[in-house]
């Protein structure tokens, strides 16, 4: 496969950058989407240019680190992978890609493709926990009977890998599928529903600081989440929302 | 932390348009149950039944107080979602080089606050069309009268329709070379006695003629106006994007006051689609039936 790349490239944060086309040939359809990127940037490297940056980890889509929202789509045009389960086969021979970082105020460009998401730990920081003692004599998880449905709602919830998609591919770049399916995970639970209040009003409070938009209900989230986080969680956390600002001391 | 919550916080600004949007739903519920009276109720029976329906719209102060809460919802909307979209628009001070949000979501769910500024311009519009003449312009609003004509001497005759069911003769409040008027018109709407000074009956304010000359009917002794067809165009116009706004607006309120249950999902979306299509088609068909029977 032949390809003509156009990337995003900037050498630091304070840099201005701009889109840069690259061709490549040899792309196999079996390669992953990293995979073709690893081969450009043999090619950078060989010629004395400097490699492409860009965020990866596992690579087997469970770790949320890789990004890259391609041809304007978070994780590119598949549904339900992140882009280092994105084959090439999904892209035809001659066709232009264009590859861009995740774009939010919140997500400011480090270098290249990689943004700084620390806007979501800081979050996290906020309430995205549960206080309980965890050394030494740790209890069996069934002690405590769960409904089965609860449990798995959380367990849903809980697949979000923080990867950012949402942000990212939000018209308002806004962080509520990430907050609210974090928010869900715990306050399902009968260990997270004692700090369910103060863990929901912290956490919003954090998201908006850090200069993430507003959700608008248009869904996009949901069908370019990885993982396949659903909108119910945005409903659940609005609810949530709504009774610890009335009651919270 | 909880007043700032509830106030100004990134969710209570979506309950607010939420409920304030909801609210204006049904305020476009029962303004179009009105409005439905110029086209059902034909002839002198339909002017008389919609300006008798515009004095009680006007004079109840239980719809007086509706009418303030939907001009605050009208005005807390706007403002709140202009806030809103301006917010949004700077968590992304730069933007994709190229972008594909058509794969994701509806184009009425992303534009939003373009739909509702041009449904906030027609608003406006709307407003000095018809309200402003109703109860602030300078030049006074016709009053209701009725044409009679006497079978004997085949001669006809405007009259003035008074609460009271009483008539006055339109004649009588004129000035001609022989005699001076009888009657006046104080206040607008009250029939006056010249002589003695005394209130004897209270009119109608013609909203009825004014809504049918502004969308094309020819009435005698009314102006024709040349700019009808444009304003049933642009009326169409607005209730087409009026559509576009709450084909995303009704089910997304459920969702933003967190009404969101997989036993109801597909009734709220269904009655919102619903919803969306049937409100704006028959405010719409009004204009052009009046404009078609001109």
């Amino acid at each position: 496969m032949k390809l003509t790349l156009k990337i995003w490239r900037q050498k630091g944060p304070n840099d201005k950058g701009q889109m840069v086309t690259y061709p490549v040939d040899n792309i196999s359809g079996d390669m992953s989407f990293l995979e073709m990127l690893d081969v450009l940037n043999e090619q950078l490297i060989e010629t004395g240019d400097s490699p492409i940056a860009f965020d990866h980890d596992c690579r087997e889509g469970i770790c949320g680190s890789c990004s890259l929202y391609i041809n304007g789509e978070a994780h590119g045009p598949d549904r339900a992978v992140t882009t280092c389960q994105l084959h090439m086969r999904k892209f035809h021979d001659g066709e232009t890609i264009y590859i861009e970082p995740w774009r939010a105020k919140a997500f400011p460009v480090i270098k290249d493709l990689v943004v700084d998401r620390s806007a979501f730990d800081r979050i996290m920081a906020a309430g995205g926990f549960i206080s309980v003692n965890t050394s030494g004599n740790t209890i069996d998880a069934n002690t405590i009977p769960i409904p089965k449905q609860d449990a798995d709602a959380a367990f849903e919830a809980a697949t979000c890998i923080g990867c950012g998609a949402c942000v990212a591919t939000c018209k308002n770049s806004s962080a509520m599928l990430f907050v609210s399916a974090k928010v869900s995970q715990l306050s399902l639970l009968p260990q997270g529903k004692v700090e369910a209040k103060e863990r929901v009003l912290n956490m919003v409070n954090r998201m908006d600081e850090e200069g993430f938009g507003n959700c608008t209900n248009t869904g996009a989230c949901e069908v370019e989440c990885p993982k396949e986080i659903s909108l119910e969680n945005i409903a659940r956390m609005n609810r949530e929302y709504f009774k610890a600002a009335l009651s919270a001391e | 932390m909880s007043k700032s919550a509830i106030l100004s916080s990134s969710i209570a600004k979506k309950y607010w348009m939420a409920f304030t949007g909801l609210f204006l739903s049904l305020f476009l519920v029962g303004h179009l149950l009105g409005n439905l009276q110029l086209i059902f109720i034909t002839g002198e029976e339909g002017k008389r039944a919609f300006n008798e329906y515009a004095f009680f719209m006007t004079h109840n102060p239980l719809i007086k107080v509706m009418s303030y809460l939907t001009y605050l919802s009208v005005l807390f909307h706007a403002i709140d979602g202009i806030f809103l979209a301006i917010q949004n628009k700077k968590a992304r001070p730069i933007p994709y080089a190229y972008n594909n949000p058509g794969a994701n979501s509806k184009l009425p769910a992303r534009q939003m606050a373009v739909l509702g500024s041009v449904i906030l311009i027609f608003i406006v519009i709307h407003m000095s069309n018809f309200w402003w003449k109703m109860k602030f312009s300078s030049e006074p609003m016709p009053l209701h009268s009725v044409m009679v004509k006497d079978p004997q001497s085949n001669q006809s005759q405007t009259l003035y329709l008074t609460h009271t069911d009483n008539f006055f003769p339109t004649s009588a409040f004129e000035t001609t070379p022989m005699a001076e008027a009888q009657m006046e018109i104080k206040n607008e709407t009250d029939f006056y006695n010249k002589q003695v000074n005394i209130k004897m009956g209270e009119g109608y304010k013609d909203l009825h003629s004014l809504v049918m000359t502004f969308f094309g009917q020819t009435k005698p002794g009314f102006p024709t106006n040349k700019y009808a067809l444009f304003a049933v165009i642009g009326y169409v116009l607005a209730m087409a994007v009026m559509s576009m706004h709450l084909m995303h607006g009704f089910s997304s309120a459920f969702q933003s006051l967190g009404l969101n249950h997989k036993k109801y999902n597909k009734a709220i979306k269904t009655f919102g689609t619903a919803f969306a299509l049937l409100i704006p088609l028959g405010f719409a068909i009004i204009p052009i039936i009046i404009y078609l029977n001109k």
